[in-house]
């Protein structure tokens, strides 16, 4: 390998069993011009150190497991190339605003919580029949909530905000984002029922527009419109329990 | 690795992608008093069927018949698919793709609000339903969302399954898992249990297929006696970038993208796969035609082309290249703006102003876990969905967009049929299979946590060997030397895989340790594959053999079923017949005028 050209990755490394806190490891890696870090990251476990920690699968861009900071920067590690940062030396980092499990692995347990409190899923009245064929949606209505439902779940919003880390009440700009999806469905008819969740405390008020949500986005989702639109909704349902409820005759 | 601790619901799910999924749900509705487990190695929206592209097939549209949609399905399995199972599918396949629609999935819509459909490989009228070009992706995420409503699913997320826990009566009844997060052997009991697992692409080195896909479901049920069936019978796509073995979707090719050699020359034409019509004429592009020919077919031709010098040399490799130039950015940036951004981002190419270079990559397993018509496996209590299973509809060949609505169709019915076994036979000892679940943790710490063994090989040295093995012997062509010779290296990594060490011997999230366990499963995968290519000396569908060149329908119109020897001797291989109904083994046409049934020609 002397011959050949390398770059160096200064990995984030973290053990519960025995460290006593984080440390930096750095590992001289080979410069292929078609790598991603990742791939970086996956050579240096099979070759050189099996105990480098770290998720990844599918490495081009959906299943959203692969998501750490890299030079301070939250990105999907399978679509940054180390030609970007070459030949200057690639910081990997897990993503922050989460606690660590171990290395560049990240606890999911509170965000699987708010993913699920926005209820994900059609809410109807009616009865649950497929003999009557698919709900009539127009490309129309598709195109209200079609972008909202192309998040991955990769977090790297909720490493880009600067709510997420330290307001725990906040749902945060995916499933914000996720429960607006279905709000604006036009085959669903929860919206009530996820306002329930959205509205209270700082669930959904903690958001200060920062917008760097859907600057990080890999997929171009657009978070902090989301939230956006959702607030406007949530303030004229707002005024409309609480304000003003039923029967007080505005 | 701790000790084992011991968590009972009704059925045992293992694998969290679209069958496994939808087999939770189904159980969920129609059980509400039942606790269903879902235990996957991964987090359920992490899973494979997140990387689908092109679609899912399904008759929906009037001028579209369930007859159609059956008989390409059979021709395109070049007949080894069970007609039974192939008819019950097509049958149910409407009703669980309006389900998944009711369920929230953002199908592409035509003007009037109904689904859109597009045309696909090796399918005579276009049924299959797409949203845009992430179909897998949606349908998953909506698979999994829709869960989120049921508190009766108890998630047991990246839990590792590693060995099947069978009773005293030799029903399954669980799974022994590693809890990822802290290391410890769970033993996760139930009535019955469903194998989900997905499919083994990564038995080879160039594949579509994300690092999950190691067969650990196919290798357990064949640990445990079930036969893994039809594993000779592997799905090269035929266009996958180079280097990085991403897949670029069928859809590109539905919505009329052609193939070309190096000297711009649509290949396909000489290969019996009907005219190259114009890109302009409104009969582009033709139905089982040209670039609508089934996978197996196309990426056979691309060797051929290879072979006789016309395709294009690159550093990744021969390639050959897809244009979709002609199509026009806007309908690009509609149909398939996926490709678009799969070919910037990992082949530096821009499709809307050069064609993109493919070669064909390994994609689908068509065989697997061997089970009935009702998603059966030989083991009470034990059933299969997806592409882990073999029921078996997609023969020799699948067609493109019949594996997502598999997984609709066959995790409902293994749900079902789960369901009312567990009913049935509620009762088993806790005792005898908590027992297996510690013996499971004693054997994985003995084999890997031993720090008095001397060092070993690295995982990655085996996994290399075999990869080379099993492209060189066992690829889109094949012969008795190169399969011979793929069996004899498989063997000896069986051996030296006892041999292999590990770094890391600690517990939390020791992903050295799984990788190790995927190792395994590839190998028993790999076996079961080659020893299956070695005996069927015919060509059928993708298992085409250079020393055997014509299909032997007096001989092999059969089901290959391998058998894992515990003594470590290679797997018996047994044959089984295909079920024909009404469509008998004709000749397989593509190009104009092809799809009439039997009767019909």
């Amino acid at each position: 390998m002397s011959t050949e050209l390398t770059m160096t990755l200064e990995v984030f490394r973290y053990h519960p069993e025995t460290d006593s806190e984080p440390r930096f490891q750095a590992y001289e890696v080979p410069y292929d011009e078609d790598w991603v870090v990742l791939d970086a990251l996956n050579w240096i476990k099979d070759h050189v150190d099996g105990s480098l920690t770290h998720r990844w699968s599918c490495r081009m861009g959906v299943c959203g497991s692969c998501g750490m900071m890299v030079n301070g920067d939250p990105k999907l590690t399978c679509a940054v190339f180390l030609k970007d940062y070459y030949p200057r030396p690639i910081k990997v980092e897990p993503l922050v605003n989460f606690p660590v499990e171990r290395d560049l692995v990240v606890s999911l347990d509170g965000f699987m919580d708010k993913l699920e409190a926005v209820k994900p899923y059609i809410i109807r009245g009616d009865v649950n029949d497929t003999s009557g064929g698919e709900y009539l949606q127009s490309p129309a209505e598709l195109a209200q909530y079609k972008q909202y439902s192309m998040c991955i779940n990769c977090m790297l919003c909720y490493a880009a905000c600067p709510v997420a880390g330290h307001e725990d009440e906040f749902l945060g700009p995916a499933a914000l984002a996720l429960g607006h999806r279905y709000n604006k469905d036009s085959r669903d008819q929860g919206q009530a029922e996820r306002l329930d969740v959205m509205l209270v405390g700082e669930a959904i008020w903690g958001c200060t527009f920062v917008g760097e949500c859907t600057v990080v986005c890999p997929k171009h989702v657009d978070p902090a419109g989301a939230i956006q639109q959702a607030k406007a909704v949530g303030a004229q349902e707002f005024f409309k329990r609480f304000v003003a409820p039923k029967g007080a005759g505005v | 690795m701790a000790h084992a601790t011991t968590h009972e619901h009704d059925v045992i799910i293992i694998g969290g992608g679209g069958a496994g999924l939808r087999a939770s749900i189904a159980i969920a509705e129609e059980n509400p008093d039942f606790s269903v487990a879902c235990v996957s190695k991964v987090y359920p929206m992490r899973s494979h069927t997140v990387t689908a592209e092109g679609g899912a097939a399904a008759k929906i549209k009037p001028n579209d018949s369930l007859e159609d949609h059956i008989y390409d399905t059979i021709s395109g399995a070049d007949w080894l698919a069970d007609q039974d199972a192939v008819e019950y599918f097509v049958h149910e396949a409407p009703t669980e793709m309006i389900q998944l629609e009711h369920w929230g999935c953002p199908w592409s819509r035509e003007p009037d609000g109904s689904v859109a459909v597009r045309p696909f490989g090796g399918m005579k009228i276009e049924r299959t339903w797409f949203a845009a070009d992430k179909t897998g992706f949606h349908m998953l995420h909506s698979l999994f969302q829709t869960t989120l409503k049921y508190g009766n699913i108890v998630r047991y997320d990246e839990h590792f399954a590693t060995r099947l826990l069978i009773d005293g009566n030799g029903r399954c009844r669980g799974c022994a898992a590693i809890e990822l997060r802290t290391g410890s052997v769970r033993a996760i009991l139930g009535k019955a249990v469903i194998i989900c697992t997905g499919g083994a692409g990564r038995v080879f080195p160039f594949t579509t297929n994300g690092s999950i896909k190691t067969g650990d479901g196919m290798a357990m049920a064949y640990r445990a006696g079930v036969a893994l069936k039809d594993m000779e019978f592997i799905q090269y796509h035929p266009t996958g970038l180079p280097g990085t073995g991403i897949l670029i979707t069928e859809a590109s090719r539905g919505e009329g993208g052609i193939l070309v050699n190096k000297d711009g020359y649509r290949y396909l034409q000489d290969y019996e796969l009907g005219e190259a019509l114009d890109v302009n004429d409104p009969r582009h592009p033709q139905k089982r035609a040209m670039e609508l020919g089934p996978r197996d077919r196309l990426s056979q031709c691309f060797i051929k082309e290879k072979w006789a010098g016309r395709t294009i040399e690159t550093k990744d490799g021969h390639v050959v290249h897809l244009d979709l130039r002609h199509l026009g950015e806007a309908k690009i940036d509609k149909k398939i703006p996926f490709v678009r951004e799969l070919s910037r981002n990992y082949a530096g190419i821009d499709p809307v102003y050069k064609p993109i270079p493919v070669r064909p990559v390994v994609h689908y397993v068509m065989g697997g876990i061997d089970v009935d018509s009702n998603s059966a496996t030989s083991v009470p209590g034990l059933y299969a969905a997806g592409e882990c299973a073999c029921v078996s509809i997609n023969g020799a060949n699948r067609l493109g967009s019949n594996s997502l609505t598999e997984l609709l169709v066959f995790g409902a019915q293994a749900g079902r049929h789960a369901a009312r076994f567990a009913m049935d036979n509620p009762d088993y000892d806790v005792s005898e299979l908590e027992a297996q679940a510690e013996d499971e943790g004693a054997r994985i710490r003995r084999a890997w946590f031993d720090t008095s063994r001397k060092q070993g090989e690295r995982i990655v040295t085996l996994r290399t060997e075999l990869h080379d093995a099993m492209e060189g012997g066992a690829g889109i062509y094949r012969n008795a030397d190169s399969l011979q010779s793929a069996c004899e290296t498989v063997a000896d990594l069986r051996e030296r895989y006892r041999n292999v060490t590990l770094d890391d011997h600690t517990n939390s999230f020791n992903t050295e340790l799984t990788a190790a366990l995927e190792l395994g499963s590839l190998i028993d995968v790999a076996e079961s594959m080659a020893h299956s290519a070695i005996e069927r000396t015919e060509s059928r569908g993708s298992h085409q053999r250079l020393d055997h060149t014509e299909r032997n329908d007096d001989d092999f119109l059969a089901h290959s079923m391998a058998y894992h020897q515990p003594d470590g001797s290679p797997p018996r291989i047994e044959y089984k017949p295909v079920t024909i109904t009404k469509w008998p083994p004709g000749a397989r046409t593509y190009g104009a005028g092809s799809g009439l049934k039997g009767e019909d020609r």
